[in-house]
């Protein structure tokens, strides 16, 4: 039996994620990276660069930015568009925060593996 | 001819500028008589708070001292509260008796405190905070007695509470609303002030229901709703004003809240005007400074006969007198479905800053922490000047506006010519024009010999060069400083300079007080300053590994896939059979694909999971390797050739030297990475002329060498001096390498820094003066007994451990359809 869960699902804590900081959640179709902005707002895009695939949730985290660690681009972690002379874009999921634990929307309800 | 008589009651700041305004203007057209409750003089009222806490005296804050009132021909009648209005006979009188005839009347009762009448509140020690009694009254008590309450989270009830604790009190402080000041802070700034009232240790309870003052002949305690008691020796009551108009109401004025006042100040009365906090204008009573002075204008002017425009009521603005807190508050700052909003915050420094928008018009402005710019945002607000073109940058304040970031000059060009450039030096716009255009300057130097602008900390250095740039159009060729990057003008040296000078000790006070441009700088800012700072202040910088790239936040090299190669660290190229083996259990263990000797004579191993890092260095670790550093700004190796150990040609012990000066080096950060090499004979083995340092061993010693590259550019080394023994050889190393972690820009290898500064010079340092070579060393080593620890047996013992952990891991799970 398959075991329904909601598309809205609590991956963590606020503090489980350094301000100016990042940390991965790996999905079931692609891995998704979570940052925390000095501000605090929480985003989540595709942690994966659209130039080289470079991980972006290993990027340095500035403003509503990331800079990835391979190549110097930087993405807006707010739309997902590459910020710059550079073009492309990044896949964004709709993340919130309630009372400190950080909801994620994978668009997909999940189900436990048979 | 007969003078009009002008009769004022009250003689409080209101009444205070009214009479300044009229006097300036006709000093001789009325005899004017002033009532005045109090004792006393007019003094600043608002600077009671200073005076309870003994910054000033009451001497201090007298605005109009006896002498004033006697060389205006002005009769004040001191401690003489009037007790009647007689509308008919147009007379008052005082308490005295005496009756004084007038023309024009002006009541300026000003407002009483409220009091709530809780059970209690009529005890010998609740005392109230208007005054100079009341001040009076709490410094006695503070002498003799210990507990202070202080019930309202106003302005007042916190000056107040600043100032009793200032006096050696323990004060609590009760506030029936959630967070401090709700009235004019939103929830986060109030909670900031929170934050700092608890730091200097006052207590603050929020959603405080005071039931009852208790005591018995005198106040002892204060009981809370929920039972709680708290000891009490004296209690404030600050919860706010209500307008005196009992003189008014029983001559009958219009009142409602206040006495009601039309816009030239006129009661219902035509010869009897109303001013300061006993009015009521627009269905508006004000408790703040501002508006009092500008109705007191209005009326002082038409007075003097030269009506001014009407009053149209106030926009408010509220700064706390609470010294070492620093807090602005004006307009409208609720949120609503039409409002913007432009937030600023540091956490760490405790800044913050609101500016509420609606129709591209600022309507409000909270800022706690840094309050410089509160009155060029009340301008803004005031004036309803629109916002649109300058939104981007205005939370950074005046000096950003217009700043494009491609054309700093036109945000010179907007500046007033009384815009303050210099703060050191108090060197305003037109001053500098004034030089260089009377004088003939061009260079920025020219202007700090002729004004003292930017002499003295040097952060206006940018200004200057645009005012240079706005006066002498092209003429003016610029040092062109190459800013550090896009969030500052300032080049890398400046900055330096600055954390210095200015004993910057954070990220956030840098960016700060060097007026960064972006609220948490950029990829290529935050890791120059992270290294300068820790350079600067070794042991006490707290290094911020959210400012490093990834390589040295987990102390491993990303690979193109994601995933990161792990060097262990080989003393001077040289490894055991022990070692061996373990690097060989750890790559099969952990299923390492590559396995690859490098150029710097020690193994790497590549394509190591990120997960993985950490148990791959605890068995590292437990084979005794630790990091190599294979991925920092910092001592990478220290390539040897095997010296006298085997060689038939080897001069000196060149395996023991490079360990020994690897021994000493690791760990230290540098501005880019370091090379270096100790070759047994000038046959030259280990490259050493192509190292950053690198030293070649001969009979009669060592020749030490400086500034090679064999990368993206190929360079010989330059030869520093040669020297006898060992112990010398890692002196000047050491030297050496100090010298350029405390000249190097970031990310300019030793070869360009020494091209930048001229060998020579490097030369002179190190070789010709041994004084600065020592202390260089010194500074050196001091740094190193902060810098040798191995971060990788840091992380295996659970640093930074999240960094290691996927967050969540639903890989296993699918997605249903």
């Amino acid at each position: 039996m398959n075991t329904q869960t909601e598309k809205w699902i609590v991956v963590g804590h606020l503090n489980d994620i350094a301000r100016r900081g990042s940390r991965c959640i790996k999905g079931p179709r692609f891995n998704i990276a979570l940052f925390r902005t000095a501000d605090d707002q929480i985003y989540a895009i595709e942690d994966k660069c659209p130039h080289k695939q470079g991980p972006l949730s290993q990027g340095i985290v500035h403003d509503g930015a990331v800079t990835c660690p391979l190549h110097n681009w930087v993405i807006n972690l707010r739309t997902g568009q590459v910020v710059g002379e550079d073009e492309g874009q990044v896949r964004t999921l709709p993340v919130k925060l309630e009372n400190g634990l950080i909801l994620l929307n994978m668009g997909i309800s999940l189900v436990r593996a048979a | 001819m007969m003078r009009k008589k002008l009769v004022i009651i009250g003689n409080g700041m209101a009444p205070g500028r009214v009479l300044e305004t009229l006097l300036e203007k006709q000093p001789d057209a009325y005899d004017i008589t002033v009532f005045n409750a109090e004792s006393r003089v007019n003094y600043n009222r608002i600077m009671l708070s200073p005076v309870l806490s003994g910054e000033k005296a009451f001497a201090d804050i007298i605005i109009h001292d006896e002498a004033w009132y006697e060389s205006h021909g002005i009769q004040l009648h001191r401690g003489a509260p009037v007790t009647q209005i007689d509308r008919e006979r147009k007379s008052v009188t005082a308490q005295s008796g005496v009756v004084t005839l007038y023309d024009h009347l002006i009541i300026a009762t000003g407002s009483n405190p409220v009091v709530i009448p809780l059970p209690g509140h009529d005890l010998p020690g609740v005392l109230t905070y208007r005054d100079l009694d009341d001040v009076d009254a709490m410094l006695a008590a503070a002498r003799t007695k210990k507990n202070a309450v202080v019930i309202g989270g106003g302005l007042l009830g916190l000056e107040a509470a600043a100032g009793l604790q200032a006096q050696g009190m323990n004060v609590t402080v009760l506030h029936l609303m959630p967070t401090l000041m709700e009235r004019q802070l939103d929830p986060a700034a109030g909670y900031l002030l929170e934050k700092s009232m608890m730091e200097r240790g006052i207590t603050v309870i929020t959603k405080a229901n005071t039931h009852a003052i208790t005591g018995d002949g005198r106040v002892e305690a204060v009981e809370l709703d929920d039972g709680t008691e708290i000891a009490a020796d004296i209690v404030v009551m600050a919860v706010g004003i209500r307008p005196n108009i009992k003189l008014a109401q029983e001559c009958g004025l219009a009142v409602n809240r206040g006495i009601i006042v039309d816009d030239q100040m006129f009661t219902s009365d035509p010869d009897i005007s109303a001013v300061g906090e006993c009015v009521e204008h627009r269905e508006q009573c004000y408790g703040l400074v501002a508006p009092l002075y500008e109705m007191a204008k209005v009326i002082g002017n038409r007075l003097a006969l030269e009506p001014d425009a009407d009053y149209q009521g106030s926009v408010t603005s509220t700064k706390l007198k609470v010294t070492g807190i620093d807090l602005f508050s004006a307009g409208d700052f609720g949120e609503a479905p039409d409002r913007d909003e432009i937030v600023y915050r540091d956490a760490t420094r405790g800044i913050y800053k609101r500016l509420i928008l609606k129709d591209n018009r600022i309507i409000g402005a909270v800022l706690y922490g840094d309050t410089q710019d509160g009155a060029w945002f009340f301008q803004l607000q005031k004036d309803r000047t629109d916002i649109s073109e300058i939104r981007d940058t205005m939370i950074f304040g005046p000096a950003y506006v217009g700043g494009e970031p491609l054309n700093p000059t036109g945000a010179v060009a907007a500046l007033p010519l009384d815009a303050e450039i210099c703060g050191c030096n108090g060197i305003c716009k037109s001053t500098i024009v004034n030089a260089i255009t009377g004088k003939g300057l061009t260079s920025v130097d020219d202007v700090r010999s002729h004004t003292k602008a930017s002499a003295s900390c040097g952060s206006c250095t940018g200004l200057v060069e645009q005012l240079l740039a706005l006066t002498l159009g092209d003429a003016f060729q610029a040092d062109a400083v190459q800013p550090l990057c896009a969030c500052t003008d300032l080049g890398h040296d400046d900055v330096r300079r600055l954390i210095i000078a200015k004993e910057l000790k954070t990220i956030p006070q840098v960016m700060q007080d060097l007026e960064w441009k972006t609220s948490c700088g950029c990829a290529k800012c935050r890791p120059a300053l992270n290294y300068y700072l820790i350079a600067t202040w070794p042991g006490i910088y707290k290094d911020d590994s959210q400012s490093r790239f990834i390589n040295e936040r987990v102390h491993a090299n990303i690979q193109k896939d994601g995933t990161y190669s792990v060097v262990p660290r080989m003393w001077g190229g040289m490894t055991t059979p022990d070692e061996l083996r373990a690097i060989a259990d750890v790559a099969d263990k952990f299923r390492i694909p590559t396995v690859k000797v490098t150029g710097g004579q020690r193994i790497d191993l590549l394509g190591v999971k990120k997960d993985d890092l950490p148990s791959v260095w605890a068995d590292l670790n437990a084979a005794g390797m630790v990091s190599g550093h294979a991925y920092a700004k910092g001592l990478r190796t220290v390539k040897t050739c095997v010296g006298t150990d085997w060689c038939r040609f080897g001069t000196q012990d060149s395996t023991g030297l490079g360990i020994k000066i690897e021994k000493m080096m690791w760990g230290a950060w540098t501005p880019h990475k370091v090379k270096m090499a100790v070759s047994g004979c000038p046959r030259n083995c280990a490259e050493a002329t192509c190292k950053d340092f690198g030293v070649i061993c001969v009979d009669s010693g060592y020749e030490l060498h400086f500034a090679g590259a064999a990368g993206m550019h190929i360079k010989g080394t330059e030869v520093l001096c040669t020297v006898a023994s060992e112990d010398e050889a890692l002196e000047y190393c050491g030297a050496t390498v100090q010298l350029y972690r405390e000249q190097g820009r970031y990310l300019e290898r030793i070869y360009k820094w020494a091209d930048r500064v001229g060998v020579d010079t490097v030369r002179d340092q190190i070789v010709n003066d041994p004084a600065r070579r020592n202390l260089l060393f010194r500074r050196f080593l001091y740094s190193q007994q902060f810098a040798q620890v191995d971060p990788w047996a840091e992380r295996v013992a659970g640093k930074d451990w999240r960094e290691f952990t996927p967050m969540a891991n639903f890989s296993m799970l699918e997605a249903a359809q």
